[in-house]
């Protein structure tokens, strides 16, 4: 087998110096009833390479990767193009292959990594520290949720319902086993909800998200205001991260707390993880956040160097008083984010998003001309809401078999509701050939 | 001083203080070992790395939200952000390089194959969301690889959403408090966990709202058994347990103790992050486990990438088969379909926005076709082999904790340094010097100073015999008194010992601008 080096005369000279007869005599511990007498039934023996290439590659054939067709999805997950250097970099095995960097001294490429991945997320949220990656953005969202409660000492959360229903149902099943409340209301495909009337004085935040999940965007500069002085915190949730390129980032609305999706930044579609949860606050929460987080400081010699720190908030140190029971997060998908991000700098994220935005606007304009569609957005980044004379769900498929990946129906999110409407995202990687391809065959399922 | 035949020295002398501290080179490189600056300290406005097309001249509409002024990002071009990224790499220790015994992290080698996989398009550019018709193959990998993780744990359920271990932990303990739940029984309060396990057991029980009670270990590093029966009760919603344990060893009682946990009408939770010992040779149904958690970065492969991604599946005996989250995969009439909300079924909620880490899925997959039925049996056992034979060359100058055999790690405390002056935090850091990582150290918590070795099976004898042969010399070292030898390790990385209560004290957790900086300093 290739991955084992030793061979048959290493594995008889080792067992000499244990003095064991047989590897299976070093089982021994292992309940008689319980040791299998071979290789487990039931499944294949070992293949070569071009084997597992073979069978693996005709699995692969069997999906239509977005890139192939005209794809405008969105709701959580969007396509945008990640330059080659991004992924060349993540797979240097110094990266790859390195565990989480408890030994700091060989780990100084990692941790300095984390040092400008956390920087970076702090900028673009305008938040004052942001920690070194979560699992996805729902966890983080209901993490965020769990830290609120803890500073405000507090346990109820109101959910708007403009977040990410997945991004909800993570919360509310935290919630559940967790013991909190949380309130979710009802999905507002147009907005109008009040959320200010629902807190009270055992709110402990307030979630939103911007853009909202039908594309909407929001400015909760007076939101958060009014929830502070109810003592209650804000909650802001980003799905699209590459919308912070152009919008008031939430720090700048006030927000106490952001948490988000990076998948947008150097990370593929790879049908819906791993992704890179991204987790900011104010400078006063810091000792409340869940998760990793680096540090500067100086090593023997007086030289600048980084180190995990503020440990005594987590689960190996803390155990059951640990702010979370987090260990392993995403941290080459933080990296992946942190390359990419360096590769825009100001002038390409700037210009990038703007880009999706324009597109966007461009694709509701076309979408708009198609007989019986209507947009619902005024504001909107780039992704928008569109409500279809036919049930979204049976017009998507009907487009996938003109080979068009036309958005995601509400009703995927919602089963069973808003079975008219669609959400279409639209970035960089959509042509105008794409657009108006998809904006005929719409014109045509329709017609 | 010796000299090769080029009239070099051969040998660094010892103590020639050469390497200490700063070089005194102009620049403070060091040969391949050179500086680099943060990102933010290369910045010229207006530089990029990209280049995008024109933005269309569309009026925009953003609704009630102004566009923001700046972000504040610096701005590199192409080959300055591969030089810093490649830079920043050497400064770390990673499997690719050597030998990572880290005790209970499995750091064994990840295949190549795995990550050309996971980056066919038909894999990695898949949208979540996608309408089914269109990602057949994706959901028959995901139907594939749960085959075959319950054929080798003999389960019959099994749930691929969680995002890593920890978040197994939570699902498992979440499907456990859904049971007891069900059946109306709202009395079990408790979650035993014994005192050498992983730090996420404790915190995961208490994120569910359960009260921890500890077990103590026995003198031969295992549960104890009539401490356990004594603690059991109708207060006990289940027992959480590794296996192997942190200790490096089987739990011998395991099956006395499943059938204690379930008379006392509990759950047996197994944290699977040992599970590389035991794969393809002992099905966990067979020990009466309820439910356990696989780590996929550590028995089957998938790079730890400095932290993660990871991937926790859960897996389910019959009793607590109903109670997994969505989403999951089913057989439907035209192929496979798709779960995803919980009110579709018996699902207790969501773990995770989407299905799962597809793209570690698909590297497990690759692993385990690679090794089939025969390369797991051989696996598992060349793992066992491996961490005995290192126990065995080693206990003559260091302490074992416990006795053998051991599975796929062995545990040492400190008693072998006693009066040496010397810590284990200090063999560990010498150790770097040789060009290993260190064990895992001070973990379990149950021995002193502990050391922790995990070799994997994915090391040569030739490699073992080499850090045998390191830390042996370096036990002698340490008991011939040399204790400033150990106190000044390392001096041949990167960064030296980095003053952690410093970084506490006073965190500095990002990069500020200068003015800023210079502003908050002045305050």
């Amino acid at each position: 087998m290739r991955y084992l080096p030793l061979t048959e005369a290493d594995r008889q000279s080792m067992l000499e110096a244990i003095r064991a007869t047989s590897v299976e005599d070093l089982f021994r511990d292992v309940p008689k009833s319980a040791r299998l007498a071979g290789p487990i039934g039931g499944l294949p023996n070992h293949m070569g390479e071009l084997e597992v290439e073979r069978l693996l590659g005709s699995m692969a054939a069997k999906n239509v990767p977005a890139g192939s067709v005209p794809s405008f999805l969105g709701a959580g997950a969007y396509r945008h193009h990640v330059p080659a250097t991004v992924d060349h970099l993540v797979q240097r095995g110094e990266f790859l292959t390195a565990y989480t960097p408890y030994q700091p001294e060989v780990s100084q490429g990692t941790l300095q990594v984390l040092f400008e991945f956390q920087t970076q997320v702090a900028l673009l949220t305008g938040m004052d520290v942001a920690n070194a990656s979560m699992y996805d953005g729902a966890t983080s969202c209901a993490e965020a949720v769990m830290m609120a409660n803890r500073i405000t000492r507090r346990k109820k959360a109101i959910l708007s319902g403009g977040l990410h229903p997945h991004y909800r149902d993570v919360t509310t099943t935290d919630a559940r086993f967790i013991g909190f409340e949380a309130v979710a209301l009802p999905a507002a495909p147009t907005g109008g909800e009040d959320l200010l009337a629902l807190v009270d004085d055992k709110t402990s935040c307030v979630v939103v998200q911007n853009p909202d999940v039908f594309g909407h965007v929001r400015d909760y500069t007076d939101l958060a205001a009014a929830c502070q002085a109810k003592g209650a915190l804000l909650i802001v949730v980003v799905t699209e991260a590459l919308s912070l390129g152009l919008l008031t980032p939430p720090g700048d609305m006030g927000a106490d707390i952001v948490a988000a999706e990076g998948q947008s930044f150097g990370n593929a579609l790879n049908f819906g993880g791993p992704y890179v949860g991204l987790f900011a606050v104010k400078d006063k929460y810091v000792r409340q956040m869940p998760g990793r987080l680096c540090g500067e400081t100086v090593d023997a010699d007086g030289r600048r160097g980084f180190v995990l720190t503020l440990s005594t908030r987590e689960q190996h140190i803390r155990r059951e008083k640990a702010t979370s029971n987090i260990c392993t997060n995403s941290g080459l998908c933080a990296l992946a984010f942190s390359i990419h991000v360096s590769l825009l700098g100001e002038a390409g994220i700037t210009q990038l998003a703007q880009l999706n935005h324009t597109k966007a606007v461009q694709m509701a304009d076309k979408l708009a001309a198609v007989p019986g569609v209507q947009v619902l957005n005024d504001g909107f980044f780039n992704e928008f809401t569109v409500k279809l004379p036919k049930p979204a769900a049976a017009v998507v498929e009907e487009l996938a078999k003109r080979r068009i990946l036309g958005g995601v129906p509400v009703s995927r999110l919602y089963p069973g509701a808003m079975e008219d409407l669609l959400l279409v995202a639209v970035t960089e990687t959509n042509t105008d050939a794409d657009m108006d391809a998809f904006a005929a065959a719409l014109t045509e399922v329709l017609a | 001083m010796s000299m090769n035949n080029q009239g070099r020295p051969s040998a660094i002398p010892a103590n020639s203080g050469a390497f200490d501290g700063v070089t005194g080179t102009v620049t403070g490189n060091r040969g391949l070992q050179i500086e680099e600056p943060l990102i933010f300290e290369q910045d010229s406005a207006g530089r990029t790395g990209v280049d995008l097309p024109d933005v269309p001249k569309v009026a925009s509409r953003l609704g009630a939200v102004k566009p923001r002024a700046k972000v504040g990002l610096p701005g590199l071009a192409e080959p300055q952000v591969v030089r810093h990224y490649t830079r920043l790499s050497q400064k770390n220790y990673a499997i690719d390089s050597g030998f990572y015994p880290l005790g209970s992290c499995t750091m064994k080698h990840n295949p190549r194959l795995n990550e050309k996989m996971a980056r066919l398009p038909g894999f990695s550019d898949v949208h979540p969301l996608q309408p089914v018709s269109t990602v057949q193959g994706a959901l028959e990998l995901m139907d594939q690889l749960a085959h075959w993780l319950k054929t080798l744990t003999g389960m019959a359920a099994v749930t691929l959403a969680p995002a890593a271990g920890a978040h197994g932990e939570m699902c498992g303990i979440m499907a456990i408090r859904a049971a007891h739940e069900a059946k109306g029984d709202s009395g079990r309060t408790k979650i035993l966990v014994p005192e050498s396990a992983h730090g996420t057991n404790p915190a995961t029980a208490a994120a569910c709202g359960y009260s921890v009670d500890a077990i103590p270990a026995t003198a031969d590093g295992r549960v104890d058994l009539e401490a356990l029966k004594a603690k059991l009760g109708p207060d006990v919603a289940g027992l959480m347990l590794t296996n192997p344990n942190t200790c490096g060893l089987f739990e011998r009682d395991i099956i006395a103790i499943a059938d204690a946990v379930h008379e006392a009408g509990g759950y047996f939770y197994c944290d699977g992050a040992n599970f590389n010992a035991i794969v393809g040779r002992v099905r966990p149904a067979d020990l009466g486990i309820d439910v356990m958690h696989i780590n996929l970065h550590k028995t089957f492969s998938t790079p730890h990438g400095g932290g993660g991604p990871g991937s926790g599946p859960v897996v389910f005996a019959e009793s607590l088969a109903p109670y997994i989250p969505v989403p999951y995969v089913t057989h439907g009439k035209d192929g496979f379909a798709l779960v995803e909300n919980a009110g579709e079924g018996p699902a207790f909620g969501r773990m995770k926005a989407f299905h799962g880490q597809m793209g570690m899925f698909v590297r497990a997959l690759s692993y385990m076709l690679s090794h089939g039925a025969d390369g797991l049996w051989q696996a598992s056992g060349d793992a066992v082999l491996n961490a005995n034979y290192v126990m065995a060359r080693l206990e003559d100058v260091m302490t074992a904790s416990f006795e053998g055999p051991c599975m796929h790690e062995c545990l040492f405390d400190d008693r072998f340094l006693k009066g040496t002056g010397v810590t284990t935090l200090d063999m560990a850091k010498a150790l770097i010097d040789e060009g290993f990582h260190p064990m895992t150290m001070y973990f379990p918590l149950v021995v002193h100073g502990a050391l922790l070795i995990e070799p994997t099976e994915t090391e040569s004898k030739a490699s073992l015999d080499q850090f045998v042969e390191a830390l042996r010399a370096l036990a002698e070292r340490a008991k011939s008194g040399d204790v400033t030898y150990f106190q000044a390790a390392p001096r041949l990385t990167p960064r030296r010992r980095l003053d952690e209560t410093a970084a506490a004290r006073k965190p500095v957790l990002r990069w500020t601008p200068p003015v800023v900086a210079e502003a908050l300093a002045a305050e």
